[in-house]
C-alpha cells in the first residue's frame, strides 16, 4: 500500500475519534432538548464545571478557598489528600445530581409553559452564572486532569502498521492517541447504556413519554418535574464524561466550555432530537473536517478546521433543516 | 387509605365524584359558571353541549389540569385541593384527549405499557442494579397489557409505531393506554370524534364492555347524540359554561331548555 493511502486512512481514523469527542458533547444537548424542548446553552459550561469539580475533589482543593481567605484573612489551600479517581468521579456525579435538582427548583419550575426562547435565555444566564461560580469555587487557573486514562500514541498500533507500506518508503506506522481510543470505547458504552435504559426501564419509558407529549405523560401519572431532574442529572453525567475526556486531552480551562460551539453543527447535522443522530453527526463532522484539512486544506492555506463544520452546518440548514435524523417539522396552517 | 383504595371501596351506584359550584375563567372569559353534578360508581355519565359549552374544561378540572377559581371537587369521599395532574392518575383517574395525545415515537405496545406507569413500583436504581424484582414486575405488567390488547382487538398493530396508524386505531390505542392504568374513573374526551359509523359502533361496544367487564366508571364527552343516548346512563348538558340539564337520556331529550340550546330559540 502506498504511504499516501495509509495517511488518508490515518486521517480518517483520527477524524472519527475527534468526532466521538464532539458527539459526547452533542449527546448532552439532545437529551435535554428531547425531554423538555430546551436548547441548553449551558451544556459546555456544565462539562467545564464537572471537570473542574472532579479535579478539585481529587486534589483535595477547598471549595471557595480564595473567597474564604480574602474575607476571613485565613490561609487555607487544600485538605491535603488525593482521592482515588473512581471515588472522585462518583462524588462529582453526586455534585452534578445536586446541580440538576437545583436547576429544576430554582429555574425550570418557575418557567413551566413559557416560550422556548425564554427557557433558552434562562440557560444562557445559567451558563454565565456557572462560569463565574466554577471559577469562584475552584479558582480560574488551568488544571491538569489525571484520572489514569492512558495517553500518547499507541505503539502497538504503530508496530503493527509499520510494515504495511511498500518496502523502502518513509512510513513509520499509524499514530492514534490512546486517549482517543478510550474516549471511543467510553462513548460507545455510554450510548449502549442510555439506549438500554430508555428502552427497557420504567423511567426510560417515562423519559420518552415526556419527550413525545407532556399532557399525555401527566395523564398517565408521570411527574414532569421529576423527569426534568432526571434528564438534567443524566446530561450532567454526560457532561462529566465529556469534561473528563476533553480535560484529559487539553487540560481543564475556560476554553473547554467553548466545545459546546462545536456541538452546534453536530446537532444541525444529526437533528436535535436524535441520539444516534448526535453520534453520527459528530463522526461526520470529525472525519469531514480532518479529511478536508488534509486534502483541500493545503490548496487554500490551511486552518480549515476552524470553519469547515459551520459551513457544512450552513449547507444542511439550507437543504435539510431537520438534520439527518431529526423529526420532520410539519406545521398545520 | 389512599384515594385510589378509597375509590375502590365505594359501592356500585354510590357517589364516586362530585363537583360543586365549579366556576372557571381564563382572564375575562368564563369557561364554567356554578356547575354541579355527580358521577355514580359504575355508570356511564355523558357531558354534552354545543361547541364552547365548557365540556373539555370540565374534564380538565376533574383531571387536575385546570384549577377552578371557585367550587369544590370531591373524589371518593374527600375534597381535592389543587391537585397536581400526575397525582390524579395515581388516584385512579385516567383519560383520553380530544386531539389524540399518544407517544408518537413509541409502538402500540410501549404506549399501552406506559399507561401502566402508576402500577410500577420499582425505582430507577433498583432497575439498574437488581434486575430480579424489576423484571418480574415488567412481566406482570406486560401480561396486563397483552390482555388489553386482546380486549381491544389490536394484536395486529402491537409493534407498529403509533404515528403510522390510521386515526380510528390511534383512538383505540389511546383508550388502551387509559385502560392499562386500571382506572376507577375513566374520562373520555370525544372518543368518537372523526370516526365513521363502523368505527363508532366498535368504540361504543368497547365502552360498554369496559363498563360491564371491568366495572369502570366512565365520564365522556360526545357530540353524536345517537351514541350518547344509546350508551349513557345519565347525561349532563352544558351551554355557555352553565348547566342547563341533567338526567337520563330520555329526560334530557325532552327537556325544552336543551332543545333550545341545540336548535336555537325562535325570536318572534
Amino acid at each position: 500500500m502506498s504511504p499516501q493511502f495509509l495517511y488518508t486512512i490515518e486521517v480518517m481514523l483520527n477524524g472519527l475519534m475527534a468526532g466521538v469527542m464532539y458527539s459526547l458533547v452533542a449527546l448532552g444537548f439532545v437529551l435535554i432538548f428531547k425531554a423538555s424542548g430546551i436548547f441548553n446553552y449551558a451544556q459546555g459550561v456544565m462539562a467545564l464545571f464537572a471537570a473542574m469539580t472532579l479535579v478539585g475533589i481529587q486534589n483535595g482543593q477547598v471549595p471557595f478557598a480564595h473567597l474564604v481567605n480574602a474575607v476571613f484573612g485565613t490561609n487555607i489551600h487544600g485538605f491535603g489528600w488525593n482521592l482515588p479517581a473512581l471515588f472522585a468521579i462518583i462524588l462529582t456525579l453526586g455534585v452534578m445530581i445536586l446541580f440538576a435538582i437545583l436547576v429544576e427548583r430554582l429555574i425550570l419550575k418557575h418557567l413551566v409553559n413559557q416560550e422556548p426562547i425564554i427557557l433558552f435565555m434562562a440557560t444562557i444566564g445559567l451558563a454565565f452564572f456557572m462560569e463565574g461560580f466554577g471559577d469562584l469555587m475552584w479558582g480560574s487557573d488551568i488544571k491538569v486532569l489525571d484520572v489514569g486514562i492512558p495517553s500518547g500514541g499507541s505503539l502497538w498500533l504503530e508496530d503493527k502498521t509499520i510494515g504495511w507500506a511498500a518496502e523502502g518508503s518513509n512510513y513509520y506506522g499509524m499514530y492514534i492517541d490512546k486517549l482517543d481510543i478510550v474516549a471511543t470505547l467510553v462513548a460507545l458504552l455510554l450510548v449502549i447504556t442510555l439506549t438500554l435504559f430508555s428502552q427497557y426501564t420504567k423511567t426510560g419509558r417515562a423519559l420518552r413519554a415526556v419527550a413525545d407529549d407532556h399532557q399525555a405523560a401527566l395523564s398517565v401519572g408521570i411527574s414532569l418535574r421529576r423527569i426534568w431532574v432526571i434528564v438534567w442529572a443524566i446530561s450532567g453525567f454526560v457532561a462529566l464524561v465529556a469534561g473528563i475526556m476533553w480535560g484529559a486531552k487539553s487540560g481543564v480551562q475556560f476554553s473547554l466550555s467553548l466545545i459546546a460551539l462545536k456541538a452546534l453543527p453536530v446537532l444541525i447535522l444529526g437533528g436535535f432530537t436524535s441520539i444516534p443522530g448526535a453520534i453520527i453527526g459528530g463522526l461526520i463532522i470529525g472525519v469531514g473536517e480532518k479529511l478536508f484539512e488534509f486534502t483541500i486544506g493545503p490548496l487554500i492555506g490551511g486552518a480549515t478546521e476552524n470553519w469547515f463544520a459551520y459551513v457544512l452546518a450552513l449547507l444542511f440548514l439550507v437543504f435539510r433543516p431537520q438534520g439527518l435524523f431529526g423529526e420532520k417539522i410539519i406545521e398545520r396552517v | 387509605m389512599g384515594a385510589r383504595a378509597a375509590a375502590q371501596s365505594i359501592d356500585q351506584g354510590a357517589e364516586l365524584l362530585r363537583v360543586d359550584d365549579i366556576s372557571l375563567s381564563f382572564g375575562g372569559v368564563k369557561a364554567l359558571t356554578d356547575v354541579s353534578f355527580d358521577v355514580l360508581r359504575g355508570e356511564v355519565r355523558a357531558i354534552i353541549g354545543p361547541n364552547g359549552a365548557g365540556k373539555s374544561s370540565m374534564l380538565n378540572v376533574i383531571n387536575g389540569f385546570y384549577h377552578p377559581q371557585q367550587g369544590e371537587v370531591w373524589f371518593a369521599g374527600s375534597q381535592r385541593r389543587n391537585p397536581k395532574p400526575h397525582n390524579i392518575a395515581h388516584q385512579g383517574i385516567a383519560r383520553t384527549f380530544q386531539n389524540i395525545a399518544l407517544f408518537n415515537g413509541m409502538s402500540t405496545l410501549d404506549n399501552i405499557m406506559t399507561g401502566r406507569f402508576t402500577h410500577m413500583k420499582q425505582n430507577m436504581l433498583m432497575q439498574a442494579f437488581w434486575r430480579g424484582p424489576a423484571e418480574r414486575e415488567e412481566v406482570q405488567n406486560r401480561e396486563k397489557v397483552e390482555e388489553i390488547i386482546d380486549f381491544l382487538e389490536i394484536q395486529a398493530i402491537r409493534k407498529t409505531p403509533v404515528g403510522r396508524l390510521p386515526y380510528g386505531l390511534q383512538k383505540r390505542v389511546e383508550l388502551g393506554r387509559a385502560l392499562a392504568a386500571e382506572p376507577i374513573l375513566l374520562l373520555l374526551d370525544e372518543p368518537m370524534a372523526g370516526m365513521n359509523v363502523e368505527e363508532k359502533e366498535d368504540m361504543s361496544r368497547f365502552i360498554l364492555d369496559v363498563k360491564d367487564e371491568f366495572g369502570t366508571t366512565i365520564t365522556l364527552i360526545e357530540h353524536d347524540m345517537g351514541v350518547v343516548m344509546d350508551i349513557s346512563d345519565r347525561v349532563v348538558v352544558l351551554d355557555y359554561g352553565r348547566k342547563i340539564g341533567d338526567g337520563t337520556p330520555d329526560e334530557v331529550r325532552n327537556d325544552q331548555a336543551v332543545i333550545d340550546a341545540y336548535l336555537g330559540v325562535a325570536h318572534d
